[in-house]
């Protein structure tokens, strides 16, 4: 109950700290919280916003889908040999960690303008933190589980359901979360880059015309979706874990 | 090299070779992608020339500048937040949703703050980077063994000779951790950052030469940055792994 009303009182002095910013920068710089909310509201009382969030949902939908079966794909072929494993991994965390941005003109080059380019590029973002949790899953399944499964004379399904599933879906959920917050920042930095459509074209459209409300409406919207999405993913790994 | 490091090399080269070959013989076309080794002679080619000399220099200066500033404020910012556990209680669950949020879109505000110019670049590098060095510190801090700080009492050591010389040794895996998330963050960051909107850097000239549909250029930047951000990660990585090593004895 006092973690709760520290965590309102942190809350609200956030709040308070980007009123004050606002007094002291004035309305070009920093909107106030109750001006940014209202922007937020007239842009969704009209049409061509939905379309907008219709299509980086879209996007961020099919980046999501491949980001997780190509993840997870990926990392159960590469995990289930100790070799290969041990091969790949440190070629999987300097994909990782390389600015992906630098590579987005190849995407655009292969996928043109247009959604499909988004997509890859979210994918490129989210399939690799995936693949990295799973193969380290699958690497870490103990040993005796293995021997029991073959004391029990189980099928290969029969393993890949009862046994390896239960043993490495906490880990995968914790890789799905970081491949889900990636794949949503690759599809808006390829809307912001290059795109008419989609929020982060949104975005880069407001800071050509000097529009701070828009700008901070859409991040506060992209930020409670987020943050709202992350918590449910870790709601459903505690939930798991137990 | 070990085993597993010499089936690693062959397979990069691998990799490397078959994509030489796609697109040598078309099946890659070339105004898609050049062939790797002309992405390396163009690399070559604009290092002799000196012609990205100025963009080269700012980036990486704003990278350092970016994690030098992260690392220290994350650190304080780290120390701050664990001297306090009714703060860190509070602030923990937004530590942990911190990258969930693409903080990227926050750029185009610090554009109206600071005007297009290294310090917007550095500002949200520094936001991209901190929260990682602030978990670091936070995790390191936790993670000194009681039997040390026991050992300080003994000796009754004063607070500042304790964090000098027990804290500071102990916490310091975790705290290069930190370190090597920030520049690996930073260097995102500010590449990034140069790439929607700026008017030098990296980033800027491989935007640049990709809306002028000049790929030679385009693909020798682009290959120039990989191999920065692969050596400077895999050396942070290794020296990482090593700390991490000595922790467990």
């Amino acid at each position: 109950m006092r973690r709760l009303s520290d965590f309102l009182v942190l809350f609200a002095g956030m709040i308070a700290l980007w009123q004050g910013l606002h007094w002291i920068e004035g309305d070009t710089v920093l909107t106030s919280p109750v001006a940014t909310i209202a922007r937020l509201a007239t842009l969704m009382s009209a049409g061509p916003f939905w379309g907008h969030v219709a299509e980086t949902g879209t996007a961020f939908a099919f980046a999501v889908a491949i980001s997780l079966i190509g993840g997870i794909g990926i990392g159960t072929l590469l995990g289930l040999n100790r070799t290969s494993a041990i091969v790949s991994e440190p070629i999987l965390i300097a994909l990782y960690s390389l600015p992906k941005v630098t590579l987005y003109p190849l995407v655009l080059l292969c996928f043109g303008l247009g959604i499909s380019a988004k997509i890859a590029f979210g994918a490129m973002h989210g399939m690799i933190p995936v693949a990295i949790f799973t193969m380290k899953a699958i690497m870490q399944i103990k040993p005796v589980y293995w021997r029991t499964a073959q004391a029990l004379r189980l099928t290969p399904p029969q393993i890949a359901l009862t046994m390896a599933l239960p043993a490495v879906l906490p880990e995968v959920l914790s890789g799905a979360r970081l491949g889900f917050s990636l794949s949503l920042l690759g599809v808006l930095i390829g809307e912001m880059f290059a795109s008419k459509r989609g929020l982060g074209f949104l975005i880069t459209s407001a800071m050509g015309l000097g529009d701070t409300a828009t700008i901070l409406a859409v991040a506060l919207l992209i930020s409670v979706f987020a943050i709202a999405a992350n918590a449910g993913l870790f709601v459903l790994q505690g939930a798991v874990q137990r | 090299m070990t085993r597993e490091g010499r089936i690693r090399l062959f397979v990069v080269a691998g990799l490397v070779g078959i994509f030489e070959v796609l697109c040598r013989s078309g099946v890659i076309a070339h105004t898609v992608v050049i062939p790797p080794s002309e992405m390396a002679r163009s690399l070559w080619q604009i290092l002799i020339s000196g012609a990205h000399n100025a963009d080269i220099v700012s980036t990486f200066l704003n990278v350092l500048i970016s994690s030098a500033l992260a690392i220290s404020l994350g650190f304080a910012a780290g120390l701050a937040i664990h001297a306090l556990p009714r703060l860190r209680a509070a602030i923990e669950p937004l530590l942990a949703s911190y990258y969930a949020v693409p903080t990227f879109m926050f750029y185009p505000i610090f554009i109206v703050v600071f005007g297009v110019n290294a310090r917007a670049i550095i500002a949200i590098a520094v936001l991209l980077s901190i929260v990682a060095m602030i978990a670091s510190t936070l995790t390191g801090l936790d993670r000194i063994p009681a039997v040390l700080r026991k050992t300080a009492r003994v000796f009754r050591m004063s607070v500042p000779v304790r964090a000098l010389l027990i804290d500071l040794p102990a916490a310091a895996p975790h705290l290069f951790t930190g370190a090597k998330l920030a520049f690996a963050y930073a260097l995102i960051g500010v590449i990034a950052s140069e790439f929607i909107l700026s008017g030098q850097g990296i980033g800027y000239s491989i935007a640049y030469a990709y809306n002028n549909f000049d790929n030679r250029e385009m693909y020798g930047l682009m290959l120039l940055v990989i191999i920065v951000a692969v050596t400077a990660n895999a050396g942070l990585d290794a020296v990482d792994r090593r700390l991490q090593a000595r922790l467990r004895r």
